[in-house]
């Protein structure tokens, strides 16, 4: 918006920047290095069992400490999905495309991610996927190492099941 | 477990609005594109500057707009000795309540000048304006101490 043309003013840009400096705490730093090196890992509460990923240290539901990592693998299940048909400014994806909540094997909770190499109208709960990571030389600390989740020819989680898969994606 | 190093991580967060003026906004932003100061006139008869777009006593609209002057008297200030980078000034400067000329309500500016000993309640300041005012309350780049 340009108000130098105008001859009677009725909008200004008016935007808010917020800085921040994000110190990942323990548990998040211990996600991340390993995400820098290709492995997805999740934690697991001591009490109740849950793993939860990415971990934040501590278990909500119990309120204990959550200490002992567990590597998860890549494959993961659709929890609940969206399809993006908005573009946001200063996202690069053309929409429309799958923004999904993932529950990988091998832990009790989701995480957002997007899917792609789909086709969008055929995606749904349930559905088997695998992470495609970026090449090794990108990775950094950072959940888009992996790029996407695509779809595996695998049969569907019935919906009771999702969220309960062990790790190697047997029903615990 | 082992205990990697703290990760930390600039980032900044912006929402870049646009917002709407309004007629009375407006005007007064139009009126300082111009290198015009506008107020309107409450129903008491008080001039407001910036105007306002409702009487704060009958709760009326307000449309009746006064130009006023440029110039004004210090009612108070606050004098800021280091700048952050938020603020509209990179030297010292005050914070000041300015009642325009013409105006019964001050009006909050900043003043700069290099005698601080002269801002003072009661002085009297007059806009520096940009070279080319675009519509905006930065269009007056800062007030300064009038002549003695
Ligand atoms: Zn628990």
């Amino acid at each position: 918006m340009d108000n130098k043309n105008k001859e009677v003013i009725d909008a200004i840009e008016a935007p808010i920047y917020l800085k921040y400096n994000f110190t990942a705490g323990l548990a998040p730093a211990r996600f991340l290095s390993q995400l820098k090196q290709g492995v997805l890992t999740g934690q697991r509460c001591p009490k109740c069992d849950n793993v939860y990923v990415p971990p934040r240290g501590s278990c909500p539901a119990c309120g204990v400490a959550t200490e002992e990592e567990v590597v998860l693998g890549d494959k993961a299940t659709v929890q609940s999905f969206t399809i993006v048909s908005i573009p946001i400014p200063g996202n690069p994806i053309q929409p429309p495309y799958i923004v999904a909540n993932l529950v990988p094997d091998g832990a009790n909770i989701s995480f957002i991610h997007l899917m792609s190499e789909c086709v969008n109208e055929e995606v749904r709960i349930g559905q088997r996927v695998t992470a495609i990571w970026k090449p090794k030389e990108e990775w950094d600390f950072a959940m888009d190492n992996i790029r996407y989740f695509k779809p595996l020819d695998e049969p569907d989680v019935p919906a009771e099941l999702i969220g309960h898969l062990s790790v190697n994606g047997t029903e615990n | 477990m082992v205990k990697d190093s703290l990760l930390q991580k600039e980032y900044e967060l912006g929402f870049t609005y646009t917002r709407s003026t309004g007629p009375v906004v407006g005007k007064f932003l139009t009126g300082l594109k111009n290198r015009q100061i506008f107020g309107n006139r409450a129903t008491d008869g008080r001039v407001i500057v910036p105007p306002m777009e409702y009487d704060p006593e009958t709760f009326q609209p307000l449309n009746d707009f006064v130009q006023v002057s440029d110039a004004g008297v210090i009612e108070s200030w606050c004098w800021v000795s280091k700048p952050r980078s938020s603020h509209p000034s990179a030297v010292p400067f005050a914070w000041a309540m300015i009642k325009l000329d013409g105006a019964d309500i001050s009006m909050i500016h900043h003043i700069v000048t290099n005698e601080q000993n002269r801002v003072v309640t009661g002085a009297r300041v007059k806009a520096l304006w940009i070279d080319q005012p675009v519509g905006f309350i930065s269009d007056i780049r800062c007030f300064v101490l009038e002549e003695d």
